[in-house]
């Protein structure tokens, strides 16, 4: 699923992508009173991780995520910076009761790895809901979404990208 | 582009400060961030804050401590208090202490984006509505008047640039349009605000009361006379002196106010002193001068010298677009001076004002509105509160190409039907004698109609 989300990233961004090693769940994220892995300090430590010469960074992660003021968040990125994170754990359809799904779970975490990617090219949330960053708080508002950005979005995250365009 | 949304995040652990910013940033929000209360006070003159989520344990000063400090240095920023420990005691407390919402952490983010989309959009819509408000008072109102029809607003804009000169001002309109109020809106426009507005009506004194209570007399200058009084230019003082009725003054009287226009000063009656004169001057009248000079009844340079800057203004009839406006304006006054809280004009009500032509003006408006709010037992003002002439006449348009005997005819059947049949009391109102009613209704051969629902 990596290998077909970097040709994807690859395509819909233009940009080279490549896959880096596995990286252990950091200490210290976990929750323990919530079960849930702490996405601000995962991100920090992607962000010691990083390559030196990583354009952006981002991680996918099989965990629950959250935040302290929030219930559960499916991804958090840096605005403007170089790292993020998509969890797929609420992606998956078995998570929501029904048969497991991998096109559908592919396709969700296509739309949430270029919506926290978009986030590190500066991107903030979108108000067309068909726009892969439009603000999705469940798997409804994921699966409305289209794989890609707006136009709009697309033209502004097309001048960001700009160095690097392969 | 619309202006950003600044959101001031106070929580003293680090992670929470962090990862809601980030957070909230991916929306698009400028967020800052304070470790406790003492760093948020430091903060808050920065910006406008449209938003403050503040964690109600802290060391030192808490949450609720900080948002009363918050409302009081900043009123419109909107205070959301955050809390993990959810106590119902905690949460009336903050809710009692005006805080806008209360957060248990953690929160469903689905809930928080949305109650935070919520507060931007009440805040927009509260900043427009307060500036539609200042809109509003800035175009509509001169001090006591209010008015949403273009001369009026050209007079108004007229009367704020006239209000900085010494000029003499000649105001004319029909009784009741509000001329003394202009008057005023002058004085009270002009620097001259803090001295007298002394008010002096020439129509209802004779030319020698008119006389003394202008100039004011010596002792002895009359019988009568037993001590000397300053007259009304002397107490304007550095004020403005607005001369009512202007129109109806004697000649004499307009020959020696002439000259006081022209050398500034005069000597009070019976006096030999010569007393300068410092006020403004303001004149107004309900008559056509123009036709007065034709007469001879109005002198053509006191004219000239009173009408420096002009101003006439329409009558009611050509501005009905106010009615409801002064409606509402009479309304909030008579509310508070009479302690009622009547909230306003039935609809079908407000369309017998707007059909009314409102001779007397604004003033037989505003009397009929007062009228209205003593009489009325709820919270409208309903057809019945409202005294309007019972007979508004057949509509001009009607009476194209009647006859006099028709137009008669008419006139004399809604008089009597007005009054029941009542010959006598119709015949005082047409003002002839009842023989000549009976001779009439049988000339027309007028008859007691049936009235439904009597």
């Amino acid at each position: 699923m990596l290998r077909k989300l970097q040709d994807r990233l690859r395509d819909y961004l233009s940009l080279p992508v490549r896959i880096s090693r596995n990286m252990a769940v950091p200490e210290g994220s976990y929750e323990r009173n919530r079960n849930q892995y702490n996405s601000t300090r995962i991100l920090r430590e992607i962000l010691r991780e990083a390559p030196a010469d990583a354009i952006k960074i981002v991680g996918i992660i099989d965990k629950d995520m959250c935040i302290p003021i929030l219930t559960f968040v499916f991804g958090e990125a840096q605005l403007g910076g170089v790292a993020s994170i998509v969890s797929i754990a609420r992606l998956r359809q078995e998570f929501h009761g029904l048969s497991p799904d991998d096109g559908i779970l592919f396709e969700r975490l296509c739309k949430e790895a270029l919506h926290e990617l978009g986030h590190n090219f500066g991107l903030i949330h979108c108000p067309d809901r068909e726009c892969v960053m439009y603000l999705s708080n469940t798997v409804r508002d994921v699966d409305r979404k289209r794989i890609t950005y707006c136009d709009s979005c697309d033209s502004a995250l097309y001048a960001k990208t700009e160095p690097w365009r392969v | 582009m619309e202006p950003k949304v600044n959101i001031l995040i106070v929580d003293d652990e680090e992670i929470v400060r962090e990862s809601l910013a980030s957070w909230l940033e991916e929306d698009g929000y400028e967020v800052k961030v304070a470790e406790n209360a003492a760093r948020a006070l430091e903060r808050l003159p920065e910006k406008e804050w449209n938003l403050a989520m503040v964690d109600l344990k802290m060391p030192g000063m808490d949450g609720i401590e900080l948002m009363d400090e918050i409302r009081k240095i900043k009123p419109e920023t909107i205070v959301i208090i955050m809390t993990a420990y959810a106590t119902v005691d905690t949460a009336v407390q903050a809710m009692k202490k005006g805080a806008y919402d209360y957060i248990v952490k953690p929160f469903n983010p689905e809930d928080l984006s949305l109650t935070i989309r919520k507060i931007i959009e009440h805040q927009k819509l509260l900043k427009e509505n307060i500036y539609l408000r200042k809109e509003l008072k800035k175009q509509y109102r001169l001090h006591d008047m209010v008015s949403k029809n273009h001369k009026m607003i050209e007079i108004f804009e007229l009367v704020k640039t006239v209000a900085k000169s010494n000029s003499t001002v000649l105001v004319q309109g029909e009784s009741g349009t509000g001329k003394e109020l202009l008057s005023r809106a002058i004085h009270m426009e002009s620097p001259r605000k803090d001295e007298p507005f002394v008010t002096v009506s020439c129509a209802s004194l004779t030319e020698s009361l008119l006389e003394s209570e202008l100039f004011g007399y010596e002792k002895g200058a009359f019988t009568g006379a037993d001590q000397a009084r300053s007259g009304k230019i002397e107490l304007a003082k550095d004020g403005t002196l607005f001369l009512d009725e202007i129109g109806d003054i004697s000649l004499k009287l307009q020959m020696d106010l002439l000259r006081v226009l022209e050398e500034k000063e005069f000597r009070r009656v019976g006096g030999t002193q010569l007393i300068p004169v410092n006020s403004r001057i303001i004149a107004a009248t309900n008559r056509d001068l123009t036709k007065a000079i034709e007469e001879g009844k109005f002198r053509e340079d006191l004219y000239y010298r009173l009408n420096v800057i002009s101003v006439l203004l329409p009558p009611l009839r050509e501005r009905k677009e106010d009615v409801p406006l002064l409606v509402e304006h009479f309304l909030e006054r008579f509310n508070i001076e009479m302690g009622k809280n009547v909230e306003g004009v039935a609809e079908s009500a407000m369309r017998m004002l707007m059909d009314y032509s409102w001779p007397g003006n604004a003033r037989e408006l505003r009397n009929m509105i007062e009228r209205a709010m003593v009489v009325t037992k709820g919270r409208m003002i309903l057809d019945a509160d409202l005294s309007l002439p019972q007979t508004p006449g057949v509509p001009l348009s009607n009476n194209r190409g009647k006859s006099l005997s028709e137009m008669e005819k008419e006139h004399i059947r809604r008089v009597l039907l007005d009054n029941r049949w009542n010959i006598i009391r119709s015949a005082q109102v047409l003002g002839i004698d009842r023989v000549t009613l009976y001779n009439k209704i049988r000339k027309y051969e007028l008859k007691k109609e049936p009235v439904l629902n009597s």
